[in-house]
């Protein structure tokens, strides 16, 4: 290889489908392994972790890229989780789950494969957007936001109140967990080359410019309204597809879990890693979903030598967290990429700057 | 190729233009001058449809544009280039290019390389970020992604609003080159006297109503219009 590689100058085509390709071929090394050896704990979170990239690059698409504040999220993913849920139940298990109120016969019999349920949860999740789209994405700004939080609400009430369907406040349990690695890594995949595809098509395009200046993008033809719903819709059919794995991996689901805070979580995972960046969604939902984890030493009582330090306890958790959020909002103020996007260039330019003076760092102040 | 007739637009009740009519024959430059607020800028928006018209109608190559969206309207081969350049900065040159061409499906190809051709500066910055160009180079870039829409009518919103004088001259030199390659082009300036020189035929827009019309350089020798846009002594 070259000696010295900028972070501008390209890879020669075949050395980065070479890097591609071992990407991939480590990717799928590493779930083996982890599927193998690694214990559940992990594997949880990891799971975790592919269903959060999914619902990062859904809520990015629509806030991040298409800049339409939308905090429905919750909404969609709760849709999806118990599209999975209802359909995917064992049929004999049913009756003890429904207990207050028996299922609704039209579809107390019928049992779908998981694939299936689970796309059905995101076109489910794609109808309802395009139904609350056509009065909803005309408002702007805080507006958007604050009807599309209703409209999360509204889901999860009425999924608490029609309890022949959804089983109301107790919710559904017994759900197959089938959610496991490969299923989740493997939909996140998915996901995100589709979404690399089409930010990079006109469509793409289309979303950017609506983002920068809606009224130049009307003025070059692109009809806003029509875009603004198939982002929507996009968005929410990714979401809906995160919430049906969120259900097969925890097994359960009940309204509460939907609750708006959800949306923050996404929020927050989009906001860190920049908005209107793919690999910066990746990235920063790894950083959440594990640092979340990591830090759960903080809720616990510690002692040292004997004396117990009266900090320590549930709570203190998020409070740290939160403190090393702002710090990373103080420094890096797009988020880590910003818009722009990780690439192997960036990434062995990182590597040559770094070996060079240990400890200087490329980060979202590269907003070239 | 377009025909106003008895335009009249209103923003809540104030009435902006109050009834003008003009046309822009084929394959001219046509000027509207006039000082601030006297409704250019309105004008331009109702014909691509950004704004709604209260009364009258728009022809172009004959058929009325009524009721139509922005979208269909420059599908019929109708591109403003908006005041103030509106690029969109976070994106890098080129997507900005291919955004205009958003309504064509064809290859691209050929009108990227000519639209290179016309601005030499965009081709050496194509992959830099809109924002970080000079005031001038957006103004290229601007008529550079009108342009790849394959404009009948290209129609400018001020393009030398901002601009060094040098700069105003280069941009004019282009609107010139384009409109030799077959392109129509309707111009707003309040740069009267770069505009009617420019210009094939001028209206003369005062508080929104046209009260002069005619080829630029008469218009551009007229006494009033001197007085009252050249800053002409007496």
């Amino acid at each position: 290889m070259k000696k010295r590689v900028k972070t501008k100058t390209q890879l020669p085509l075949k050395n980065r489908w070479l890097l591609n390709i071992g990407a991939i071929v480590f990717l799928i090394a590493f779930i083996f392994i982890a599927n193998q050896f690694l214990d559940s704990y992990i594997r949880r979170i990891l799971n975790l972790c592919a269903i959060y990239t999914i619902l990062g690059l859904s809520m990015n698409l629509i806030n991040g890229f298409t800049g339409l504040f939308s905090l429905g999220q919750a909404g969609f993913m709760a849709i999806g989780a118990y599209a999975v849920a209802i359909f995917t139940v064992p049929l004999e298990a049913r009756a003890t789950i429904f207990y207050l109120e028996p299922m609704h016969p039209a579809i107390s019999h019928i049992r779908l494969p998981f694939v299936v349920a689970l796309l059905l949860g995101g076109l489910l999740a794609a109808l309802a957007a395009f139904l609350i789209g056509a009065p909803v994405l005309r408002l702007r700004g805080d507006y958007l936001a604050i009807a599309t939080l209703g409209f999360s609400e509204i889901i999860r009430i009425v999924f608490t109140n029609i309890q022949n369907i959804t089983n109301g406040a107790l919710g559904i349990k017994n759900i197959p967990t089938i959610s496991n690695l490969w299923w989740t890594w493997g939909i996140a995949l998915i996901v995100i080359s589709s979404m690399v595809l089409l930010i990079r098509s006109s469509y793409g395009r289309a979303f950017k410019a609506i983002r920068e200046d809606e009224i130049a993008a009307e003025a070059m033809g692109i009809g806003l309204f029509k875009h603004k719903v198939i982002a929507f819709m996009i968005s929410a059919f990714m979401a809906g597809i995160g919430g049906g794995l969120f259900a097969a991996l925890l097994g359960t689901v009940d309204p509460k879990q939907f609750y708006f805070t959800l949306t923050y979580n996404f929020l927050l995972i989009i906001v860190l890693g920049g908005m209107g960046s793919i690999s910066g969604t990746i990235m920063s939902a790894f950083i959440v979903t594990i640092g979340l984890e990591w830090l759960r030493f903080l809720d616990e009582p510690l002692s040292i030598a004997g004396i117990s330090i009266p900090l320590f306890r549930p709570g203190l958790r998020m409070v740290v967290f939160s403190l090393l959020l702002m710090g990373v909002v103080l420094f890096y103020r797009k988020g880590l990429m910003g818009q722009t996007e990780l690439s192997w260039e960036r990434i062995i330019g990182f590597f040559k700057k770094f070996g060079k003076k240990e400890g200087s760092q490329v980060g979202g102040d590269l907003s070239e | 190729m377009l025909k106003v007739e008895g335009l009249k637009v209103a923003y809540g009740g104030i009435e902006a233009v109050k009834g003008i009519d003009f046309e822009v024959p084929d394959h001219t430059i046509a000027t509207l001058i006039g000082a601030n607020g006297a409704g250019k800028s309105t004008v331009l928006k109702s014909i691509v449809g950004l704004t709604k018209l209260s009364e009258g109608r728009i022809l172009f190559d004959g058929k009325s544009l009524a009721g139509l969206s922005p979208d269909q309207i420059v599908s019929k081969g109708i591109t403003l280039v908006p005041e103030g350049r509106r690029i969109f900065s976070n994106l890098t040159v080129v997507e900005n290019i291919k955004i205009g061409a958003y309504m064509r499906r064809d290859d691209l190809s050929e009108d990227l390389a000519w639209v290179y051709d016309l601005f030499p500066r965009l081709k050496e910055r194509s992959w830099q970020l809109a924002g970080t160009l000079s005031g001038g180079e957006q103004q290229m870039l601007a008529v550079a992604r009108a342009l790849l829409s394959k404009p009948k009518l290209l129609m400018m919103d001020e393009p030398s609003l901002g601009l060094a004088p040098l700069i105003v001259k280069g941009i004019f030199d282009i609107i010139k080159e384009i409109h030799k390659q077959g392109v129509t082009i309707l111009l707003i300036e309040q740069n009267a006297n770069l505009a009617l020189k420019t210009a094939n035929i001028g209206y003369v827009l005062e508080t929104g109503n046209i009260v002069m019309e005619g080829p630029g350089e008469m218009l551009l020798k007229n006494q009033s219009i001197r007085e009252a846009y050249l800053g002409k002594v007496k």
